[in-house]
């Protein structure tokens, strides 16, 4: 069979296709989303798109209640949204096969947080595996299936960022039969499925039986594998970790571990028994290590390796050196102590920011002019918050806007106020803080950035874009529907690449006393390729007054002294065009 | 480490289409016979931030990023994101960077200043390295559309490479919509004459 070059989420696919998967749902978080949006492409499976994380875990567990194998993805703060699906469905078992993959973000390329998901394991009491490559996202999502169906349990699979968006080689495989036994009957079992304390108390022993089994279990798979080599120094790693440490101990044994829980014990006193030394590598929390102090196996780990960050193999080797793992390669030295030239300090960083043309721009720099504080929340919008425009004041996690909103109106703070909130991010946290607002008599304005789809994550999907994962046509859920239908009667759309009509709106509901609503709804347009003549300033009319560089638009740039717009980056929205007083810009003929 | 490898690393601005390119170099790589990998990074850094993709052949490649001091090929897709790598080059590194500026936001805000290219220039050779200029964005435009200047980068480094130029050609066609292989594989060949005098 021929090899392919796949990264590691469109490896998670394929190994989940291969497992027969038949039901899959998740919500987008970077670095997971292409993991759904490969699985769509797949024969005989289904896949959708969930409004959250939990939700995507109990779709993922009904399917697998009624008994065919399913699987939920997302990145690792998902998994916090997901947190109480995945303990009852640690109790309850399944009657097919429920992974679970968890992507986490060291470094934090793309997450407000760094947490450590192997946590998770241990704490609802679930098996987890480890990939540190493609091929093994294929094998080891795979697997998890058979693991999950022996011993009765959710299975987590955990990627992080140079897992997920990392490419290698895999060996493709025969595809499985395109044919499906018909399902049987729904098993009712109340006793192990409705947990109710009676039965959660039956169920918890059984839970522990079960880490004890899957421990013995992993002891002999051979995705925990001892490398042997030079026995003066004994590695022990998971994941990326793994690669990365390969490069710099070529010499060294390692002891490889696919299952990071349970942890194969009586492997690891084995490896420590084999090597002079036992060293930890391993991303994050020192999880790894702290087990295998609990066991007994003297180590070191994180008093030579970062707690903080995401690993490379050459911070691995400063470490090393720096520990004294290994011996200083004179010419590596030289270059890690010479100076600096003086430029490497001053070469002027490059932060993400609003695409040229982004309609979020229009609603920030509105909203900037009325000194409005803004409660804000986690998307492409969060950007409104870097300068120049500097007008989004917290960020929390998703959905938090709304409730933050409400409690600084509640606390009595005087200063204007708004909730600002992306049309993904309002499906999927949104709509509970909405109806606290009403509910409780609040007073909260509420700006919703609708650009017709999940822009930051890659342009997936939701309930308001009116197409499903599958890119079927569906209902399109209007956002002011559902602000009506939960009480809210002050409720406008406007588009806010119209500068007038949007300062007029924002200023209406800033100073209205009620619970009230703005859709700020306009295409995003990477998205829609909404991309149009470009603009250019008249030097003649510019009097250099600085207003358009408030907004913060890259094409927007100085030249020779003056303003002038970068005909290569500038797509033509115009709105720059609306904000000059003295009417110097125009669009190109 | 192996015996033979060949590290690169792609750097630009988010939004220039450094990922189309890393994919086909990656690809070209598998096609060629080595074991191949590459990594980067999606989602909040490609809105207009600095990004960087690695892509890395060999015999066997463990680790999916290149590493301080050992890059042997930098592909700049802009004068200021290549220049931020100037310490991963060494004596044996051949940077070919697109002749091509756009500004961060500091510098349209008049906060700081945008290097000259000789500058730039200076601090990528800072280690020894090769430094080959390429106006690979005049040229796309030229072309009519300014998102070929990955392809016509990778026209340009593939003339240093010991690899058929089928196989890109190859690769290149089965990675573009199809409409655009003509016009990618003209860009391709566009890069190669830039640098092959
Ligand atoms: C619990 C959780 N799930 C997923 C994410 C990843 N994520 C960050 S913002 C976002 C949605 C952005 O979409 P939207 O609200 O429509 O704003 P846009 O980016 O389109 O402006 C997602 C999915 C997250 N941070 N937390």
């Amino acid at each position: 069979m021929e090899k392919k070059l796949m990264s590691g989420n469109e490896a998670i696919a394929y190994g989940a296709y291969l497992g027969r998967v038949r039901v899959a749902a998740a919500y987008p978080g970077t670095p997971s989303p292409e993991i759904l949006e490969n699985l769509v492409t797949y024969p005989g499976v289904y896949a959708e798109w969930a409004p959250n994380e939990k939700v995507a875990v109990d779709v993922a567990a009904g399917a697998a209640y009624a008994g065919r194998r399913a699987l939920a993805a997302m990145k690792h703060v998902g998994l916090n949204v997901a947190a109480d699906s995945l303990f009852y469905t640690s109790y309850t078992g399944m009657q097919a096969g429920l992974v679970i993959i968890t992507c986490d973000d060291p470094a934090m390329h793309s997450s407000q947080n760094e947490q450590d998901n192997r946590h998770y394991a241990r704490f609802a009491k679930v098996p987890m595996l480890e990939p540190s490559y493609s091929e093994e996202a294929k094998q080891f999502t795979k697997l998890a299936f058979d693991i999950s169906e022996a011993f009765d349990t959710p299975v987590l699979v955990r990627s992080t960022t140079r897992i997920s968006h990392s490419e290698s080689i895999v060996q493709m495989e025969e595809p499985p039969s395109p044919t499906w036994e018909e399902l049987p009957p729904y098993k009712r079992d109340p006793v192990k499925y409705v947990m109710v304390p009676a039965n959660a108390r039956r169920r918890h022993p059984i839970i522990e039986e079960r880490l004890g089994k899957l421990a013995a279990y992993f002891e002999g798979l051979d995705i925990n594998r001892i490398e042997m080599g030079d026995p003066a120094l004994g590695i022990v790693t998971s994941g990326v970790s793994y690669q990365h440490a390969r490069e710099v101990f070529p010499e060294a044994s390692f002891l490889k571990l696919g299952t990071v829980w349970p942890l194969p014990v009586n492997k690891i006193r084995e490896f420590a028994s084999r090597v002079k030394r036992v060293v930890v590598i391993e991303e994050l929390d020192p999880f790894l290590e702290e087990q295998l102090r609990l066991i007994g196996v003297e180590c070191t780990g994180k008093k030579i390796f970062p707690i903080l960050g995401e690993f490379n193999s050459g911070l691995v080797r400063d470490c090393a050196r720096r520990g004294g793992l290994i011996a200083g390669e004179a010419a590596q030295e030289a270059a890690a102590t010479a100076p600096s030239p003086p430029l490497a300090a001053e070469l002027p960083p490059r932060p993400p920011m609003l695409c040229p043309g982004c309609a979020h721009r229009g609603m920030f720099y509105v909203l900037q002019h009325y000194k409005a504080v803004v409660l804000g929340d986690i998307g492409c919008y969060t950007l409104g918050a870097a300068p120049p425009l500097l007008a989004l004041h917290t960020c929390g996690c998703m959905g938090a806007s709304i409730g933050v909103a409400h409690g600084v109106d509640k606390a009595g703070c005087k200063d204007r106020k708004v909730a600002v909130i992306g049309d993904s991010t309002f499906f999927h946290a949104g709509i509970p803080p909405l109806i606290d607002v009403v509910y409780n008599k609040g007073a909260t304005t509420v700006i919703v950035l609708d650009n017709r789809i999940t822009a930051m994550t890659g342009h997936q999907d939701h309930p308001g874009s009116g197409r499903t994962l599958a890119k079927e046509p569906t209902v399109d859920i209007k956002i002011e529907d559902v602000a009506r239908a939960v009480g809210f009667q002050k409720v406008d759309v406007v588009d806010p690449l119209d500068f007038k009509a949007t300062r007029a709106i924002v200023k209406e509901h800033l100073e209205s006393n009620e619970p009230s609503l703005i859709v700020a709804r306009h295409p995003c347009v990477l998205y829609a390729r909404e991309f149009k003549k470009p603009y250019q300033i008249d030097p003649e009319k510019c009097n250099d007054c600085g207003i358009c560089r408030r907004i913060g638009c890259a094409p927007l740039i100085r030249a020779d002294g003056k303003m002038a717009i970068d005909q290569l980056l500038c797509i033509g929205c115009g709105f720059c065009a609306q904000i000059c007083g003295r009417k110097a810009i125009t669009q190109v003929a | 480490m192996t015996s033979h490898k060949i590290d690169f690393l792609m750097a630009g601005v988010g939004g220039q289409g450094t990922i189309l390119s890393s994919d086909i170099l990656a690809e070209v790589g598998m096609m060629a016979g080595y074991d191949a990998k590459k990594s980067e990074v999606h989602g909040m850094a490609q809105r207009g931030g600095s990004v960087e993709t690695h892509v890395r052949w060999g015999e066997k490649v463990y680790s999916p990023m290149v590493e301080q001091g050992r890059v042997d090929y930098l592909l700049g897709f802009e004068m200021l994101e290549a220049a931020r790598w100037w310490h991963f080059l060494g004596p044996h590194s051949f940077a070919l960077v697109n002749r091509y500026r756009i500004n961060p936001p500091a510098v349209n805000l008049g906060q700081a200043r945008y290097p000259e290219p000789e500058e730039l220039e200076a601090l990528l050779k800072t280690n020894q390295a090769t430094v080959q200029w390429v106006p690979a964005t005049e040229v796309a435009v030229e072309l009519g559309n300014q998102a070929l200047a990955g392809v016509i980068l990778l026209g340009a480094l593939s003339t240093r490479l010991a690899v058929a130029e089928e196989v890109w050609l190859d690769v290149i066609a089965r990675r573009v919509p199809a409409r655009f292989v003509e016009l990618n594989k003209q860009a391709f060949a566009r890069g190669r004459a830039l640098v092959s005098s």
